[in-house]
């Protein structure tokens, strides 16, 4: 490897990313563009779930127990005073995604201290949907016989200290998880297209028969788009503070330095494809599958890795976004350091060199 | 002395295509040589195969006797190859391009600017040197894609069909460039789809499908026709030539802008070619014999009308 080379193609790289403002506008809005979209679409907070009240007792105790569902902004009471009847098509036509059934004696039955039984009905079609209807149901019947009978409250009461995001947000598990698959998605397509881009137009043809080395190539590559990368990075982290509030407990420069590995592997990865590839478009193609669908499905960006089935285990392990995942998670929401997280760093660390010595071979100084 | 480039018995086919098919030529020393032909003709299959971008199938190719196969990098650092298609980059000025292809060549930094001063010299480049390759016109394009195949003064310099779509007179400074670079000693292969370029080689063969059917100095390859080209003009006459093409002892008709050739076998006059088309259009037409051009040598080669020679 010569080092003139080598700068000389750095350089040119440079000169055409800057060169170019609107594609480098693209590349610096499109992450911006791409967490606000992701960032407010998914999410598993339930909000605004809808439903219908039949209360044929009528009575303080009875509105009481109504007010336990709507005194928070999880459910809006939509219908009341409707008949049984009437349920069914509500629930068909998805205007309710639960029902509450309070029975004529409800209120003797309670001052009896007979077990009083109200029937909730659940749209669980979105089990997600359904669990939670059916936990916070509970939650809101157990609250109601406290109140009832605080003199006898119930034998066994769990205490719950939830660690490391305690407002349960569901933001601040996917925001990390953003920064994963935005850094990936665009560091592997930048590289992805540039050597296509130049076996099209036939620059290329003229840089073989230099006796210019493959990996001089590949390293002139990659060493604009880490900086371009990196900037990319710095303003997706910028926005998960600002629009979503993700706290970053642990340090700033350790994400930093971290994050450009990441950006190293994205970079080979997408120098890999583009080293096989013929054109720009299947470039693209097979960088947006090789990254998109891997690293939303087997990640654990949204499904635990340890729940899927033993093969997909394994795969996972091969995905960068795994490590990256755990890494980045750790450091915003954990606030952990490089002695829990050295491993994760040097599995990232061999994927990108693995990537970058395959583009290097793969990499043909022919044109056949 | 030994060729400078050596071709013998090359063939290369992609697939079910044979490109080539048993070539053999030499370039000597200082030459400018052409390989004449049409689309299809093999030319740029050659011209890869000797800048080593593509393999042989088989046949020995060198280059200062080097083998193409063996010795890619040192091909590479000594020839100067310019694709058929503009392959430098447009969103880089043309300084920048002269810079980057010297660094990639490892040209000495302290040369470069006399190198750079020499190649405008050549190219006329100077006034545009901050301007976007890619804002420059198509003639402008090829001198300075050939300034960049230079700058690292190769000793042999390999140029495919340098000259297609660029204005004549572009052409013909572009031409005049190669005349100046081959006294300076440098060996030059060059293709061209154009007959009036192949007068400017100092040899060139005529290669058709894959094989080259002659090879020799330009006024050679005229001199092989034996048949005699008869010239005539008129107005209208290109209606005309499926009607005349059914004359008596005609070899072929062929369309030169206005005027028609015409080639017959030796033992017809003026006079008598004068009558037959006479008889057959009712037209006094103006008739002259005329020494056979290198268009007609090609087409009567490729129609396999003359012998095959060297």
């Amino acid at each position: 490897m010569k080092l003139r080379r080598t700068i000389s193609i750095i350089i040119k790289e440079y000169t055409h990313i800057f060169r170019d403002w609107r594609s480098l506008l693209i590349i610096i809005l499109m992450p911006v563009l791409m967490i606000i979209l992701y960032g407010y679409a998914i999410t598993l907070d339930m909000k605004n779930l809808t439903f219908a009240v039949i209360d044929d007792s009528k009575t303080p105790e009875s509105r009481e127990l109504i007010r336990g569902f709507t005194e928070n902004r999880f459910f809006i009471l939509r219908y009341t005073g409707i008949k049984r009847n009437e349920i069914e098509s509500l629930f068909k036509k998805r205007d309710i995604q639960m029902a509450l059934v309070i029975p004529g004696d409800f209120s003797e039955s309670l001052i009896s201290k007979r077990i009083t039984k109200v029937q909730l009905i659940v749209d669980a079609a979105d089990s997600n949907v359904g669990t939670f209807i059916n936990n916070y149901s509970n939650r809101v019947a157990q609250l109601f016989n406290e109140k009832l009978n605080h003199r006898s409250p119930g034998i066994l009461g769990l205490e719950p200290r939830i660690l490391y995001n305690p407002d349960m947000k569901s933001a601040n598990f996917f925001v990390p998880g953003l920064v994963a698959l935005i850094l990936l998605l665009i560091c592997s397509l930048l590289t992805s297209i540039t050597i296509t881009r130049e076996k099209e137009t036939g620059t290329l043809e003229q840089i073989l028969v230099s006796p210019v080395h493959p990996i001089e190539i590949v390293v002139g590559k990659v060493v604009p788009y880490i900086t371009l990368g990196f900037f990319n990075g710095i303003i997706i982290i910028i926005f998960a503070r600002l629009l979503f509030k993700v706290p970053i407990n642990g340090s700033l420069s350790l994400i930093a330095v971290l994050s450009l590995i990441y950006i190293f592997v994205a970079l080979s990865f997408g120098l890999m494809i583009s080293a096989v590839a013929k054109t720009q478009q299947i470039a693209m193609l097979a960088t947006l599958m090789a990254t998109v669908l891997p690293t939303i499905m087997l990640s654990g960006f949204i499904f635990p890795i340890a729940s899927m089935p033993l093969p997909l285990q394994y795969i996972s392990k091969v995905v960068p976004a795994t490590y990256f995942l755990i890494i980045i998670r750790g450091i915003m929401l954990k606030g952990i350091g490089l002695a829990e997280l050295w491993q994760h760093a040097a599995a990232l660390s061999g994927i990108g060199l693995f990537m970058l010595s395959i583009a290097t071979i793969r990499f043909k100084t022919t044109l056949e | 002395m030994q060729p400078v480039i050596s071709i013998i018995n090359f063939s290369k086919s992609f697939g079910k295509n044979i490109a080539v098919k048993n070539l053999s030529l030499d370039v000597e020393k200082g030459e400018l040589f052409g390989l004449i032909g049409p689309d299809g003709a093999g030319k740029t299959t050659t011209i890869r195969t000797l800048v080593t971008l593509i393999s042989p199938d088989s046949g020995e190719l060198s280059v200062t006797g080097l083998n193409v196969s063996k010795s890619v990098r040192e091909i590479r650092s000594i020839t100067g190859y310019m694709p058929q298609r503009f392959s430098l980059y447009p969103d880089l000025s043309v300084s920048q391009n002269l810079n980057f292809f010297a660094n990639l060549f490892e040209v000495p930094k302290k040369e470069m600017a006399e190198r750079k001063k020499r190649l405008f010299k050549f190219s006329n480049l100077e006034p545009f040197s901050e301007r976007l390759a890619g804002q420059l016109s198509g003639g402008m394009k090829q001198k300075l894609a050939l300034s960049c195949t230079l700058i690292h003064n190769p000793v042999v310099l390999i140029l495919d069909e340098p000259t297609t779509g660029v204005d004549p007179v572009s052409r013909s400074e572009f031409w005049e460039i190669l005349q100046e670079l081959k006294k300076e000693g440098v060996t030059i292969l060059v293709s061209t789809p154009y007959m009036d370029e192949a007068l400017l080689c100092d040899r060139i063969a005529i290669m058709h499908e894959g094989s080259v059917l002659a090879i020799g100095k330009p006024e050679k390859i005229t001199g092989l026709m034996h048949n005699h080209i008869y010239k005539i003009t008129g107005h209208n006459l290109v209606l005309q030539s499926n009607r005349i093409a059914q004359i008596p002892g005609i070899i072929s008709v062929q369309s030169f802008g206005d005027s028609l050739h015409l080639t017959f076998p030796p033992g017809f006059s003026s006079e008598d070619i004068r009558s037959k088309i006479y008889d057959l259009l009712g037209q006094q037409l103006n008739i002259e014999r005329i020494a056979p051009s290198l268009e007609d040598v090609f087409i009567g080669l490729i129609e396999g009308k003359i012998g095959h020679g060297n």
